[in-house]
């Protein structure tokens, strides 16, 4: 669950990020999240990860008050999250196997657990396959879809997708979140930041736009400028 | 367990990874150490001769003249009551005047003296020499004593040679210590500055500190520890050689203490040391990234 209440974010140099923003996810539901560049997506990313606080307003991400909680409990937050980076962010000396791995050794899992899981996410996203192979041997959708496993490997409440699509081809894209909208419907929290048009209007799903870094719509379906 | 798993073979890569430097950093840990080891040995066994040298230093407490022995020899336990007095022997005058003649190489000149010039007296030790002073004035108060001579100087230069060799040593430990720290730090801050991509994406995994820092205090332990064992070893190997040479030479008559009664506590305080510098080292290296 998501829930942002009248949130501002300033920086100490004086710019706005955001502006009054509250919009709320329950659990299970999938939203994207849009706007041009500049308009204060990735701000709202920071303040759900923990990365920033927020100036003013309430911001509450599966159940941790991020006004309140402390830096100790911030990897505690963090470990009911799975985060997707239009950069991969894959460690480029570790095979696939071995980072999705490496979430669920954060999280304290056991080998055996371990074992049996990274199969089975890999599986989910048609990489089983490959997953003794290093990174740079893989398409950029493949990397992507392993940066998706690697979400999906703790089994996160929520997952939020910070352009997922950025670096991949169109139809890449759409195959790409076509899985994420199927991993929503097994009860994740999906939050897909993105400014591609085309893509979001292939799926009918709540559209959240923020402009000038206000919300400036927030409605089922369509996106439009 | 897992993790402990995890960060072993994560601490040991990276060992790997950066091999010059940690072959450099095990070098400089094992060069420090033995200098320490050699300036502690050095200090332990000055303090060892100094405390041998000292065992027999003692005041000298002269009777009144007009006490006969059987009343000098009543002094004894008022003189053991003193503060600092270790043990006391009584020395009769019959007793000093057969030592002295024993000292003259012409001694029949003296063979119409009297044990009578001389007085009955104690030898008086102390626990500390350094408290000589206070313990000769001490003495001086005891009822029936006369007069108490003290060679205050050759207790003062004894007190004085164990506190510059201490004071010497412990500077050293420290600064070796530091530098050992140093560069400690140095070589697991680059295994971290490599690693930095690594850290932020387990980071926002939800890696607490503890996990960031794990691999990393694997790393410095095995480094120290390796580099700990190792100077162990060469300073076995030196002491052996020190202590023929000296055992050879005309300083054989110096009591030193044989490398088995330090080995222990030696390996001990090397391993423990190894470990701080492990800890501290890695602790200045990641802090930067420790930040969430």
């Amino acid at each position: 669950m998501i829930s942002l209440e009248h949130v501002y974010k300033s920086y100490e140099n004086g710019t706005v990020a955001i502006e009054d923003v509250s919009f709320s996810m329950e659990d299970g539901e999938f939203a994207f999240l849009v706007g041009p560049s500049g308009s204060g997506k990735s701000t709202i990313i920071k303040l759900l990860t923990g990365e920033i606080a927020s100036t003013e307003g309430r911001v509450v991400v599966n159940g941790y008050d991020m006004g309140t909680i402390s830096r100790r409990r911030l990897p505690a937050l963090r470990r009911t999250l799975g985060i997707i980076f239009q950069d991969f962010r894959l460690i480029e000396n570790r095979n696939v196997y071995e980072n999705v791995a490496l979430a669920m050794h954060v999280y304290g899992a056991k080998n055996s657990e371990i074992k049996k899981r990274v199969p089975y996410v890999l599986g989910l996203v048609g990489l089983q396959e490959r997953m003794w192979e290093m990174p740079r041997e893989l398409s950029g959708g493949q990397q992507q879809r392993v940066a998706i496993a690697r979400a999906l490997a703790n089994n996160p409440r929520t997952i939020i997708a910070d352009e997922p699509t950025g670096n991949i081809d169109p139809e890449l894209s759409a195959q790409l979140m076509t899985l994420l909208s199927k991993i929503s419907q097994q009860g994740t929290t999906m939050l897909v930041v993105t400014h591609e048009h085309d893509l979001v209007n292939q799926f009918a799903q709540r559209v959240i736009r923020i402009v000038n870094g206000r919300v400036a719509s927030d409605s089922k379906g369509w996106y439009q400028e | 367990m897992n993790r402990i798993g995890y960060y072993f073979r994560e601490g040991v890569d990276s060992i790997f990874n950066h091999g010059l430097i940690s072959f450099a950093t095990v070098c400089v840990i094992v060069a420090c150490l033995l200098i320490m080891g050699s300036f502690a040995s050095v200090a332990l066994n000055v303090n060892h001769i100094i405390s041998g040298l000292e065992g027999q230093v003692s005041l000298l407490a002269l009777v009144d003249d007009s006490w006969s022995e059987e009343e000098a020899r009543s002094i004894e336990s008022q003189l053991l009551a003193v503060d600092n007095v270790s043990s006391v022997t009584f020395v009769s005058r019959a007793e000093a005047l057969e030592e002295y003649l024993g000292q003259l190489e012409e001694s029949e000149l003296f063979d119409e003296v009297e044990p009578d010039i001389l007085r009955d007296r104690f030898l008086v030790y102390m626990e500390d020499v350094a408290l000589m002073a206070g313990t000769q004035e001490q003495v001086r108060h005891v009822p029936g004593i006369a007069k108490v001579n003290a060679h205050l100087g050759i207790a003062q230069g004894m007190v004085s040679v164990r506190r510059v060799v201490n004071i010497v040593s412990i500077a050293m430990i420290v600064l070796l210590l530091a530098v050992s720290v140093f560069i400690m730090s140095n070589t697991l801050r680059l295994a971290a500055f490599t690693r930095r991509n690594e850290v932020a994406i387990v980071r926002m995994m939800g890696a607490s500190n503890g996990f960031i820092r794990g691999p990393f205090n694997v790393e410095g332990m095995i480094l120290g520890f390796t580099g700990a064992l190792i100077a162990f070893l060469f300073q076995w190997a030196l002491y052996s050689a020190v202590i023929n040479w000296i055992s050879a030479s005309s300083l054989s008559f110096l009591q030193i203490i044989p490398f088995s009664v330090m080995a222990v506590p030696l390996l001990v305080c090397f391993l423990a040391i190894g470990l701080l510098v492990a800890i501290f080292g890695s602790r200045i290296a990641i802090r930067n990234y420790m930040r969430i």
